[in-house]
């Protein structure tokens, strides 16, 4: 039952409402004010989500009059304050800091605690996380500990003109309809937002805010879970999706694994990345990295070549923010093309080779013009 | 050792249709399935039957027909069914469902204490990844999400290991029974139900509770009052206004579509080519 709506009838034009229940802010939770948003960091970078999430943030404080607040929970060692200097370049006003030798390494317990408490105290009015595994972990354990509203993987961030709440869109049953949630009665209104979804705001080295430290106010034996070990992913196969500028895809219409490489050719003459979709990962033809869409990740690259991909509603909410879209497929009915800027009706195993010598001489002979 | 397993009935999202009118989502027809990321979890748990011995309870939270959810849980293996059923939770955002799904574990565990709740990563309809984590701090439980593997569990010192994938890594967390886990996707395969366990499924008694059943008085904290998130708007995606330009094969050949293809790309985004020829040369 939870967040997907069930529309029995046409979309209801009221705003809930029904039965009887209180919508209205209570006098107690008005005074919540600002716009926070949690940087996730981990073993000395910041994740890039954390930025395109000031950068929203800055909007919707824009919209209220209020502040942007950067959340800072880390380790005495760790470069806290450089973090805190970076957002406020990409628009924070403030940073709450809290440091403390049980804030190293994220863990659940700590950081909930952590978080909470710094909510309670400085009552911010909404509160942004990223849709990674460490913002999802904590936002859920933050919104049931403060008993507050949280939406999942928002798409779209607004203010609602009338009630001035937070108007949070997101795509629901698999990404075949969007719905908008708020968080009427209850403070902070809480939610997560997956990494390139949003734009990186640019920054202003111009900018710089205030920082507050706090403490937490537990030790290491208070923590009943413990990290034994951290296995870093092999740095030679990682692959970055969602900030790789151009991704060559290839669906199941490439009809077996050895086809692939025709994809991974032109992806390597454009310097990009290689994408997927859901079926070819569950068939073991690419690594699950590769996903692209509803249940993969969510990219934005300047170009994007689908090659044999029909372009269901749940690839098509992960790729469709690419500033260019090519579609290769053999069906000209394929729904790819609904959204594609550029298509050929064509086989894949064709159209690839040629596409990647085309790309490759033109390259080439730019190349050398420039030089 | 006993296991709860929390799931949750969905439609098979990738049968939905939209309405194309009303947008509503039309229902009719489309099969309801397992959450299919609740099956991984599903399948740990029995592992760890498999492996301890002891029980596993299935707990669901839905209307009267998600029943035949758990029996399927129960053809699997899995050897109680609990439904959680009542109109009053109608309406229940993620933090309801968590309330309602704590209050039926409580109950459970009132028969046999419980060592280890699981829930799905996510669901397929929702997609929040919430509810697991919501369980977990209303019940005072330590907290697995996105577990990849159960290293060890060690029923006498009542402490489990688990790596749990983070972002670049792997972490390996050893924490205190009892705890809840979500299980990542992929990281097994949920094994085949025979005939002999289908059979002993299609008949199995599933328990039916309502709120009162499952312990639960204060209405304000279940169905729509009990979420503090409200829906106010549902649509579908919006079609582009821009429509495909087509480049045709049939008169022309492979390589002049691709150099006209070429062209076009580069006149719309006049950045690109600079940036892929920087990158060439770097
Ligand atoms: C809960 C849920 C989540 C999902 N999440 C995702 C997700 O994150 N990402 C995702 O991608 N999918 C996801 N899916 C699956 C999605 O619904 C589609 O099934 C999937 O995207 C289809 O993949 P495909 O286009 O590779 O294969 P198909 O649907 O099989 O399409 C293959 C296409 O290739 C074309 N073709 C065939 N031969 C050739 C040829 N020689 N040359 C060129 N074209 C050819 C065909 O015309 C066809 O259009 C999800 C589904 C569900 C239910």
């Amino acid at each position: 039952m939870s967040q997907a709506p069930t529309p029995a009838a046409a979309p209801a034009k009221r705003p809930a409402g029904r039965g009887g229940r209180n919508l209205e802010l209570s006098d107690e939770l008005k005074a919540y004010k600002g716009v926070w948003v949690f940087i996730e960091h981990d073993r000395g970078h910041v994740h890039s989500v954390s930025w395109e999430l000031i950068g929203e943030a800055r909007k919707l404080a824009d919209t209220l009059g209020c502040p942007v607040s950067a959340i800072l929970l880390g380790g005495p060692d760790e470069p806290l304050e450089k973090f805190a200097a970076e957002a406020f370049t990409f628009g924070a006003d403030k940073a709450y800091i809290m440091k403390d030798p049980v804030l190293k390494g994220y863990r659940n317990e700590p950081f909930t605690k952590g978080m909470t408490d710094l909510v309670n105290k400085y009552q911010p009015e909404i509160f942004l996380l990223g849709a990674t595994s460490m913002g999802r972990d904590l936002a859920g354990s933050v919104a049931t500990t403060l008993l507050t509203g949280l939406t999942a993987d928002c798409t779209e961030l607004k203010i609602d003109p009338t009630s001035k709440a937070l108007a949070a869109t997101r795509p629901t049953f698999g990404g075949s309809l969007y719905c908008t949630i708020m968080t009427l009665a209850y403070r902070p209104q809480m939610a997560t937002v997956r990494p390139r979804v949003m734009l990186m705001p640019r920054a202003d080295a111009s900018r710089t805010g205030e920082i507050t430290y706090d403490t937490l106010g537990m030790i290491e034996t208070d923590i009943v879970t413990k990290m034994l070990d951290f296995i870093a992913d092999a740095n030679s196969n990682k692959i970055n999706l969602p900030y790789a500028d151009v991704i060559v895809s290839g669906g199941k219409g490439l009809k077996n694994p050895e086809n692939f490489k025709l994809v991974f050719e032109l992806a390597r003459v454009l310097g990009g990345e290689v994408g997927s979709t859901r079926p070819c990962v569950q068939a073991g033809w690419v690594e699950a990295d590769r996903q692209v869409g509803q249940t993969g990740k969510t990219v934005r690259p300047k170009l994007y070549i689908a090659a044999g991909i029909s372009g269901a509603i749940q690839h098509r909410v992960g790729c469709e923010a690419a500033d260019v879209i090519v579609a290769i497929n053999t069906d000209v009915n394929a729904p790819i093309f609904e959204f594609a800027h550029y298509g050929i009706v064509g086989n894949a195993m064709q159209v690839l080779p040629a596409l990647t010598q085309a790309f490759a001489a033109h390259l080439a002979l730019r190349s050398r013009q420039v030089a | 050792m006993h296991i709860v397993v929390c799931i949750k009935q969905v439609p098979d999202s990738a049968q939905i249709r939209v309405h194309p009118v009303t947008n509503t989502i039309m229902r009719q027809g489309v099969p309801a399935i397992v959450n299919p990321y609740d099956l991984f979890s599903l399948e740990e748990a029995l592992r760890l039957k498999d492996k301890f011995g002891g029980k596993v309870t299935m707990l669901c939270m839905g209307p009267p027909q998600a029943e035949e959810a758990l029996r399927k849980c129960i053809s699997f293996g899995a050897d109680d069914a609990v439904l959680v059923t009542d109109r009053a939770f109608a309406g229940a955002d993620t933090l309801a469902t968590s309330y309602a799904l704590t209050a039926g574990v409580r109950q459970i565990a009132k028969e046999q204490a419980v060592d280890i709740v699981f829930t799905g990563k996510q669901t397929i309809d929702g997609d929040t990844a919430q509810v697991g984590p919501g369980i977990a701090k209303r019940m005072g439980l330590q907290l697995l999400t996105y577990v990849s593997r159960i290293v060890e569990v060690d029923l006498e010192k009542r402490s489990i290991t688990v790596e749990r994938r983070a972002e670049g890594g792997v972490q390996v967390l050893k924490t205190s029974l009892p705890c809840l886990i979500t299980m990542l996707e992929n990281t097994n395969e949920m094994r085949f139900a025979n005939l002999p366990a289908m059979i002993h499924a299609a008949a199995y008694p599933v328990r039916k509770w309502s709120k009162e059943d499952a312990g639960i008085e204060d209405l304000s904290k279940i169905g729509l009052k009990g979420s503090p998130t409200v829906v106010s708007k549902v649509f579908g995606p919006t079609p582009r206004s821009e429509k495909v330009e087509m480049l045709d094969l049939e008169s022309s050949s492979l390589r002049d579509v691709s150099l006209n293809l070429i062209q076009k790309i580069f006149t719309r985004h006049p950045t690109l080519e600079s940036d892929l020829l920087m990158k060439e040369m770097t």
